[in-house]
């Protein structure tokens, strides 16, 4: 269906508006249905608070998991190629500039040849 | 409605208000600060409106030319000149009247968000002058029809812009980012004039329609054109030539740095405007779209992964700023390789373009929003440390709202516009080659990936000790995010109305070389 | 071939500006090397805009087929105090730097890395 507010990259459509009513039927439903289940949360109780295993609660401030923290795993897999590419950002300005004239040169070449 | 004096020289008055208006800046500055702060937004404010009004101009009259000292400003070839366009010419189609639109509406809203973030800083006087002048400069740049006038304007921004990166000090690391910058530009500049020589020698002419009437691609040609791509890329901040933009981005106020992703893209439009209507189907289509290509590819990746680690919160957004202008010339770029068949550009090639010029809106929208919520961040909590934040959500709801919608719509989820125009991206790049569809793609999640460590990090968990002064960003500033915010969203919901009258048009505009040149000369 | 002097000499001191850029190590120097790629740009387009025997077109009653249009001269201009500008920029943007780090060396100007 093609309708005044969707999008046509000439291979699909995407229409936000039906998307967005999709999403907006699909909330109803869902506060439906947990609607109609049993409150038996009491704010202010032994429920409120985290369980760790019976350990006492750490201090709020440590147990936020910074941001330095985070992806941890992605860098450390992927480290052969984090370690080649993070020393090229060196910080010298003259290897800015140098690695723009690299960049002109080869372009040159590749505009000359081809 | 509109006297008429106004809508003839309304893209004179859109060069004109900015400068008048930087000019008068410190003078009025002295009668009292908020003189100053009502002077400069009146004067954004009357930018805005004149952009708009030139905008609406062309895109219902189609392309405008204004020629300076001229008897009639539409007379771009004086009657006793031999047929030659001396005089600077403002050529504004629909590519161009896009970019105003986007400069001036960014401009607006950074003003208004600048008017409280920065008022705590001294050196106002200058700061809103440049600040003006810089806004100037991008509009001046996007809207000229000549080449010099093109590097007068871009060395402006360059100046403007690197005084304003430069403008916090930070024990002397904002001006070493600022140095950065400016050696980057002027260097950039450099090779700009060299193209413009080169070109001068062999045909005679500064008007981009006259050049492009006569371009031949000699050798001497691809020189000019290696060298203004190497340039404007460089300063559009492509890998990899894109080390300033971290710096530059991170240590410029969050202001200036969402009017930066602006002055960027009007490199971008430079290198798009002489690509396609400067060299047009005389140049070797085919190698210098896939350069372009190659280049959007390597910054979208490289862009994306060195975000990851980052622990600054603004330099980790500058990095997405780097692999999102890869979209832009991945989108461009594939339309730019399929130019001279016809065939292939009505399959696929115009949806690739307008992609990757919606895009260039978009970003601007949602990369402004995310660098003006970083902004209030640092101006409430006092750090760009993403290690020392957390928490901010029970705070900064405000804010938080606003990021999520920036983060939701940079990392191309719907319904927000990065995903609109990323739509037509990845489906048009997909009939030109599966797999920079599916880097893409990859891109995309890695950029979600990231922004859900920035989302966690600074506004989930317990609130922190030592940020229990932290309160909602001043009105002023919030303002500034709603406007960016509303037209993420509105962008997003009705993509087919922003893609059919304003992308659909620039996009035309780009690859109608003919066009350009008779809107010009005359039919000659 | 005498005519084509000021070219060869672009074309040396653009070399000369180049190599003082990415060579040295001074902020100083690499901005000598600047004002000399800028300097040779200037030469270029000063050298194209000659032509034997011509006229300024500043005399309203001068012949009219030789005159030159002086629009190289006028870029020329506007590149001279476009590089005016930048130097002084960067030249301020160097003393803060000096005063901030103690050095003027670019190796060592690299807080901002990576």
């Amino acid at each position: 269906m093609v309708s005044a507010t969707s999008l046509t990259s000439g291979f699909g459509i995407w229409d936000p508006v039906l998307w967005v009513l999709a999403i907006i039927i699909g909330l109803v439903i869902a506060w439906i249905l947990w609607s109609s289940g049993v409150s038996a949360f009491k704010k202010g109780t032994e429920q409120a608070r985290p369980y760790l295993s019976g350990n006492a609660e750490p201090p709020k401030g440590e147990v936020h998991i910074r941001a330095g923290n985070l992806y941890w795993g992605f860098t450390e897999g992927i480290k052969g190629y984090y370690q080649r590419i993070v020393p090229l950002h060196t910080g010298i300005m003259t290897d800015y500039l140098l690695w723009m004239f690299w960049v002109a040169g080869i372009l040159l070449i590749i505009v000359m040849v081809v | 409605m509109i006297p008429g004096y106004i809508t003839t020289n309304a893209p004179a008055l859109l060069i004109a208000v900015p400068l008048l208006g930087a000019f008068l800046s410190p003078l009025i500055g002295r009668i009292s600060r908020d003189t100053r702060a009502l002077w400069v937004l009146a004067v954004m404010t009357l930018t805005t409106l004149i952009g708009y009004l030139t905008a609406f101009l062309v895109y219902t009259e189609g392309t405008l030319i204004y020629v300076f000292g001229a008897s009639e400003a539409s007379l771009a070839i004086p009657p006793d000149s031999g047929g030659i366009p001396i005089r600077i010419i403002f050529t504004l189609d629909a590519m161009s009247a896009l970019m105003v639109t986007i400069a001036v509406t960014v401009g607006f809203a950074v003003i208004l968000y600048s008017l409280t973030s920065d008022a705590r800083r001294s050196g106002l006087e200058a700061y809103y002058t440049i600040f003006l002048l810089m806004i100037g400069a991008v509009l001046g740049m996007v809207s000229t029809g000549d080449l010099f006038n093109f590097f007068v304007f871009l060395e402006i921004s360059s100046l403007a812009s690197a005084g304003l990166v430069a403008y916090k000090v930070e024990n002397g690391r904002a001006v070493e980012a600022g140095l950065k910058y400016l050696l980057v530009s002027t260097i950039g500049g450099i090779f700009f004039l060299f193209a413009i020589g080169i070109l001068y020698g062999q045909y005679n002419a500064l008007n981009m329609a006259m050049l492009a009437d006569m371009i031949q691609w000699t050798p001497l040609d691809k020189l000019a054109l290696v060298l203004v791509v190497a340039a404007l890329a460089a300063k559009c901040g492509a890998v990899p030539m894109h080390f300033w933009t971290p710096d530059a981005y991170s240590m410029a106020p969050s202001a200036v740095t969402a009017m930066l992703v602006v002055a960027s893209q009007a490199s971008l439009y430079g290198l798009f405007r002489i690509c396609f209507t400067l060299y047009g189907i005389t140049l070797n289509y085919v190698t210098i779209g896939w350069v372009i290509i190659i280049l959007g590819i390597l910054s979208m990746i490289i862009g994306v992964t060195m975000a990851i680690p980052q622990k600054d919160i603004k330099r980790l957004m500058a990095y997405h700023a780097v692999s999102q202008t890869g979209y832009m010339l991945l989108g461009v770029g594939v339309g730019l390789a399929v130019l001279g068949d016809q065939a292939l550009l009505n399959s696929y090639g115009m949806t690739a373009m307008e992609g990757g010029i919606f895009h260039i809106f978009n970003h601007a929208m949602y990369k402004g929003l995310l660098f003006l919520t970083a902004g209030a961040i640092i101006y409430q909590v006092g750090t760009s440390d993403l290690n020392r934040m957390g928490g901010l959500g029970h705070r900064m709801k405000w804010t938080m709202i606003f990021f999520i919608i920036g983060a939701l719509a940079i990392a191309g989820i719907p319904p927000f516009n990065g995903f609109a125009s990323k739509f037509l991206i990845y489906e048009s790049v997909f009939a030109f080659s599966p797999i920079l569809s599916v880097i893409a793609m990859v891109v995309s999640i890695l950029t979600l990936a990231s922004f859900v460590k920035v989302f966690h990090s600074v506004f989930m968990g317990p609130p922190l000790p030592g940020n229990e002064q932290v309160r909602e960003a001043p009105h002023t500033m919030l303002i500034g995010m709603t406007i960016l915010a509303a037209i993420v969203i509105i962008s997003g919901i009705f993509p087919e109305f922003f893609v059919q009258n304003l992308i659909t048009p620039a996009a035309h505009a780009l690859t109608d070389q003919a066009g350009y040149i008779s809107a010009v000369l005359g039919g000659a | 071939m005498f005519w084509n002097l000021p070219y060869i000499a672009v074309v040396i001191l653009s070399v000369i500006g180049l190599a003082t850029i990415l060579l040295k190590r001074n902020l100083i120097k690499i901005f000598f090397g600047v004002s000399i790629l800028t300097s040779a740009v200037n030469l270029f387009i000063i050298a194209l805009g000659y032509r034997e025997g011509g006229i300024a077109p500043i005399y309203t009653y001068a012949v009219s087929e030789n005159m030159v249009m002086a629009t190289p001269q006028a870029l020329t201009l506007t590149s001279i105090v476009i590089g005016v500008a930048t130097t002084a920029l960067m030249l301020s943007f160097a003393v803060v730097i000096y005063r901030m780090y103690g050095t003027v060396n670019v190796d060592e100007i690299r807080e901002l890395k990576e």
